[in-house]
């Protein structure tokens, strides 16, 4: 944001306080789930399980041990694993299929282009509640039941159309002399493309794989419904599921549990954020 | 960078590039845009017709039908499933309560995406601290928001009780339960779902405002217009478009979610939280009913065909110009 921005100075006093009373109101309403939950992950169990203690104090020591024992005593370690496999795996099947229809829509389908992207994009619309019973008989018939390779192959359902969206714009912003002077110079188009307009896309690329991958830790529907034992689960079921269930509650660890995924990916998004902005909004105003 | 050596290097081999032999007749088909551009833009389409347009087709083919999970009985019984369905007092409160949640909580985004977009337009101390912040509730995965959030609002250990005891609402060492009466229970939900969707619609929201044309204000300014009528005047109706998109996709994510529901009240209580989609869940998925379920997911269709409508024909009248 801030680099596309041109940001607004405020000049009076009464303006200024405005301001901040607001920022800090929306910091509090966005980020206070997450330090109650920084603060529950660190607490011993006679300091969390007191209701007389005052909340926003520690009234014993801090202690790491339920942070680490969701490591040690429970199989958070396989979701998280299972979700970085499935990420990746989703990511390279919509780079390959994106990739490829995106610069089609971009360059090759003309007047047809922008209402075909359009339609690609209305896909994404599409909720996952409305497809997943069907899809649960699919995946039985694929033989996929219970396998991490149902979610393989049902997320690139709801990655492609926004992939597809995000790299028209990114190849729509590269000038068309770029691959036509490689071709006057002799390379065939397929040639052309790669070796002179992908090299000027890699950061769209980039954007496109980091919304991909954590689009697909998004998900709880699909991964609720097709999945069914514990060693196969993702991260977004396996904690509500698995974590939770049985008659004690660690709710230190199923804070840090959250914890531990939200911030990584939310740095991720921050990094990318300019770029996503940029794509979605060149999809469509770029002609 | 590299292209232009790689261009230099191509002028000098000029001709020779374009291959012979049998891969020539393939090569010129591929300089053809009418058969590249196909070829390049089948698969992807291809792929999603099988994994979004079957099912789509395949979930109207289910709630005409009395298919179940066990069985591979496939009789079309008309509108039957439908009917059984809306006679189902639970799915009528699941509809009612389905329109509540995304009413109210996308009312609150639009007002509250509006005033943030502007604060994060502005400059000061600490922004980018703001920006991670608010971006948090939108990159975490949405189950593990509902996590933090089910422990908010525990019924004992909730830090709202004490907030409420020093307000004076409960008594010392009382507890709101607030996901234990129906009324609370709803406002935590849309509590949720309003934290959730204002990150994406302030992102939208914000883009819109760096379009603006800073010369637009500035004349508004050297006319004398002041703050609010720059604002209601000026900006709002500006932004009234961008604002639109926004609560459209809100209203998309909100209206269909139904991860927040499961862990957050579990549809209660006494089915005070049941939505569209969660109730299609616990009818197909846990009570086996897939025809049911299906035809209960598919009252969220009409909802989804007229947003889709309203997003297609403003995204085209933006591609068109």
């Amino acid at each position: 944001m801030a680099g596309t921005m041109r940001s607004r100075e405020v000049g009076t006093v009464r303006g200024r306080i405005g301001i901040y009373l607001t920022a800090l109101f929306f910091a509090l309403f966005c980020g206070f789930p997450f330090l109650w939950a920084g603060m529950t992950m660190f607490r011993q169990d006679a300091d969390l399980y007191n209701s007389q203690h005052l909340p926003f104090e520690y009234s014993q020591p801090a202690t790491f041990s339920h942070v680490s024992s969701l490591f040690t005593d429970t199989p958070y370690l396989r979701f998280i694993l299972n979700s970085v496999i499935i990420g990746l795996l989703t990511v390279a099947i919509t780079l390959l299929l994106a990739v490829p229809a995106a610069y089609a829509l971009a360059r090759l389908t003309g007047r047809w282009g922008v209402p075909l992207a359009i339609g690609i994009f209305a896909v994404y619309l599409v909720p996952p509640t409305l497809l997943f019973l069907p899809l649960s008989r699919v995946i039985v018939a694929l033989g996929l039941q219970d396998s991490i390779w149902s979610l393989v192959v049902v997320y690139p359902g709801f990655t492609i159309p926004l992939s597809v969206w995000l790299l028209v714009g990114f190849f729509r912003s590269v000038p068309r002399d770029v691959e036509e002077q490689a071709q006057v110079d002799g390379y065939s188009r397929i040639a052309a493309v790669v070796r002179t307009v992908l090299p000027l896309v890699v950061p769209g690329l980039f954007t496109v794989i980091v919304f991909t991958f954590t689009l697909t830790m998004q998900d709880f529907i699909y991964a609720l419904a097709f999945i069914s034992s514990s060693s196969h689960m993702t991260v977004s079921v396996g904690v509500p599921t698995n974590l939770i269930k049985g008659d004690v509650l660690y709710w230190q660890s199923l804070m840090a549990s959250a914890v531990i995924v939200a911030i990584p990916i939310a740095l991720l998004y921050n990094l990318f954020l300019n770029k996503f902005i940029q794509g979605f909004t060149l999809g469509a105003v770029k002609g | 960078m590299s292209s232009a050596a790689d261009t230099a290097a191509g002028a000098a081999v000029a001709g020779t590039g374009r291959g012979d032999g049998p891969r020539r007749r393939w090569g010129y088909l591929f300089e053809r845009e009418r058969v590249l551009g196909p070829v390049m833009l089948l698969p992807a389409v291809l792929y999603l017709i099988f994994v979004v347009g079957y099912p789509l087709l395949l979930a109207f083919f289910y709630a005409f039908s009395d298919v179940t999970v066990g069985s591979n009985r496939f009789d079309f019984v008309g509108f039957q499933t439908f009917i059984t369905a809306i006679h189902d007092p639970v799915f009528l409160k699941a509809i009612e309560h389905s329109f509540l949640i995304t009413g109210i909580s996308q009312a609150l985004v639009i007002v509250l995406c509006t005033v943030l977009a502007f604060v994060l337009a502005a400059d000061f101390h600490g922004k980018w601290f703001l920006r991670f912040l608010v971006l948090m509730p939108w990159t975490t995965p949405v189950a593990l928001g509902a996590i933090i959030w089910l422990w908010m609002l525990d019924s004992i250990f909730t830090p709202f009780d004490w907030f409420a005891s020093k307000l004076g609402v409960i008594p010392d060492g009382g507890h709101l339960v607030l996901l234990g009466h129906a009324g609370t229970a709803v406002g935590s939900v849309i509590a949720v779902q309003t934290w959730r969707m204002l990150p994406l619609a302030t992102v939208i929201v914000l883009a819109g405002l760096s379009s603006i044309p800073q010369d637009i204000e500035e004349q508004a300014q050297v006319d004398g217009a002041g703050f609010w009528r720059r604002l209601f005047s000026i900006q709002l109706p500006l932004l009234a478009p961008v604002i639109m998109v926004a609560i459209l996709f809100g209203v998309v994510f909100t209206f269909t979610d139904m991860a927040v529901i499961f862990i957050l009240t579990g549809g209660g209580p006494g089915n005070a939280t049941q939505v569209l989609p969660s109730w299609a869940f616990y009818k197909g998925i846990n009570g086996g009913n897939l025809s049911v379920g299906a035809a209960d997911a598919m009252f969220m269709f009409p909802v989804l065909l007229g947003i889709t409508a309203i997003v297609l024909r403003m995204a085209s009248r933006i591609g068109g110009e």
